[in-house]
């Protein structure tokens, strides 16, 4: 039997895992910190939710834009989703989408960190930078005179729609990163949340579309908004827009799980 | 009894068995099969595109065998990969960071993926990373690259470790540190597998060479038995200007069959045989004849290069 030749040399070996809470930690906490270093990842984070809320309330008199329960009141929900979203969709795929390219998902898949334990990092991660977002953006309506009152039942909705979109969004933004090269996920990821921002019923209600009202209502921009303002202006549990966000985990996680390459 | 099958005991860290790769029509490894010993360092050497990266990146766990099989530390690297991985550090050719990340708090990360990592200062002084620690990757020389990819692959005190290409694009003194470095863990009792293509490499570091060409194992040895060959000496003749058309053919028609003689490019060539006064006087005469001006006719102990060119008739580094 073969025995090391000295077994207390510096580098003797010693092999074993992290236990996987603390990886897991580890890895949310670096995640994090990569995300709040990256200028571009934190304008679209905070800045341009911070923009839409203020600028919408500011200018909705001029505009002619006007919602029954009040502007603040139907706009503060809608840019909370537009955060998640954000968060959740485009920096996640943007993130891991470079990720792949610099051989980052490939070394970590060498490293004692699973896969599942990456992937709870990753929402890890996500669910600081909201909790951030929510914080900002709430204190910024605050400050402009929004005063919910939701209720228990309107806030534990209010965390099951921020809980089930980030799923949505997070398994079509990995869907996205893990199909295309970093650069094409790049410019998809900002084009689909310009596109959803504009027309995906997520800041405005998809009552104000008209006809297409069943449509963007069955989009996970749609469902997230309208699962939002349903929980934080009439305090309610919004069941159909949960439904509709848990068919979009399906669908995202299916989709993720068949084509994603790690290299 | 049937044959047992390939399994790594308490002597073989590694152990690859036929293994075959194909990339659609490209046969990546053709049947390759070879062994590495524990506590060793172990070279796979051969030109860009042998199959050296497949072959690791298989015993990694990246790649599925299509034929054949590997075991490492007595694991198999698909079925039994959560069992592996922290029992084995592997050091890419490229990347492994984000771009944005600072070098040391990118070892630090992969450290606290680990249950017992080394100390970062110490290893980041080994490898001289202390002017770079709070660089961002993207920023980092190649070199600098390296030798954090290096850091990231020993900090989990692994009982193996794959390296790949460790020295490329490294300014000699960063290569020292990397091969004391790499010399000094096997010392310590790790085993190290390391793919490289240059031959001063693996004639200093390793214990055993595997050559490698076109997916195929064509040598295996110490660098001592793999230079020292049949007993036979080599000589290299380089000339002034381009060899006549023929030459290769007329010399060997010269020397006759105790002699073999290889073209290494169109000034200068190769003889190996008994390196004796007749045949240099037969080279000699030749050259006269032919109207062909030695510039050198070296003669000396075969090097890994000689072998790798008597092997496969090409250079190992074009």
């Amino acid at each position: 039997m073969t025995t090391s030749p000295t077994g207390t040399g510096t580098f003797a070996p010693r092999p074993g895992a992290a236990p996987l809470p603390a990886q897991v930690l580890a890895q949310t906490r670096m995640e994090t910190k990569l995300l709040l270093r990256n200028g571009e990842q934190l304008l679209l984070a905070l800045v341009i939710p911070v923009i839409v809320l203020v600028g919408g309330v500011l200018a909705a008199g001029r505009i002619g834009l006007d919602f029954p329960e009040g502007v603040l009141e139907t706009l503060a929900p809608g840019v909370l989703a537009l955060a998640v979203m954000s968060t959740s969709f485009t920096s996640l795929a943007i993130a891991t989408g470079f990720e792949r390219r610099y051989g980052v998902l490939k070394r970590l898949g060498a490293s004692p960190l699973p896969r599942s334990g990456l992937l709870m990092g990753k929402v890890g991660s996500l669910l600081v930078v909201e909790a951030l977002q929510i914080l900002v953006i709430g204190a910024t309506a605050a400050l402009l005179g929004w005063s919910p009152s939701p209720g228990v039942t309107g806030v534990l909705a209010g965390g099951a729609v921020v809980l089930l979109g980030t799923a949505a969004f997070a398994s079509l933004g990995l869907f996205l990163a893990g199909a295309l090269r970093a650069e094409a996920t790049l410019a998809a990821a900002n084009l689909v949340y310009l596109l959803l921002m504009a027309g995906g019923a997520v800041v405005i209600p998809a009552s104000s579309y008209g006809a297409l009202e069943p449509l963007v209502a069955a989009l996970p921009s749609g469902a997230l908004g309208n699962g939002m303002r349903a929980a934080l202006m009439d305090g309610t549990f919004p069941v159909v827009p949960l439904l509709v966000l848990a068919a979009w985990t399906a669908v995202g996680t299916a989709l993720t799980s068949r084509t994603f390459k790690w290299e | 009894m049937p044959f047992p099958g390939p399994r790594a005991d308490d002597e073989h860290a590694v152990v690859v068995d036929d293994l075959t790769m194909r990339y659609g029509e490209t046969l990546a490894v053709d049947g390759l099969s070879l062994e590495v010993a524990r506590h060793s360092i172990t070279a796979v050497l051969g030109p860009n595109g042998a199959g050296k990266t497949t072959t690791l990146e298989t015993c990694e766990g990246y790649r599925r065998p299509q034929k054949g099989s590997v075991r490492v530390l007595g694991l198999d690297p698909q079925s039994q990969r959560r069992e592996l991985l922290p029992r084995i550090g592997v050091m890419l050719q490229h990347g492994g960071a984000w771009s944005g990340v600072r070098a040391v708090e990118m070892l630090r990360h992969v450290a606290s993926l680990h249950a017992h990592p080394l100390d970062i200062d110490m290893l980041v002084g080994r490898l001289g990373l202390e002017s770079c620690g709070r660089t961002p990757y993207r920023r980092l020389s190649g070199g600098q690259q390296q030798r954090l990819a290096l850091a990231m692959a020993v900090v989990g005190r692994p009982e193996l470790v794959f390296v790949d290409e460790p020295t490329a694009g490294m300014d000699p003194q960063a290569r020292r540190a990397t091969w004391e470095l790499l010399e000094e863990l096997r010392a310590d009792g790790v085993t190290i597998v390391l793919t490289t293509h240059y031959m001063d490499e693996a004639e200093r570091l390793a214990d055993q060479i595997h050559v490698i060409d076109q997916g195929r194992l064509i040598a295996s040895g110490s660098p001592f038995e793999l230079t020292r060959g049949t007993g036979n000496s080599t000589i290299r003749l380089v000339v002034t200007e381009p060899f006549p058309p023929g030459a290769p053919v007329s010399l060997q028609q010269a020397l006759g069959p105790t002699t073999e003689v290889h073209p290494v490019n169109d000034q200068s060539l190769l003889i190996s045989g008994p390196a004796d006064a007749s045949t240099l006087a037969t080279v000699s005469a030749w050259c006269e004849k032919h109207g062909v001006l030695p510039e050198s006719l070296s003669l000396g102990q075969r090097t890994l290069e000689d072998v790798f060119l008597q092997l496969t008739g090409r250079e190992l580094t074009p």
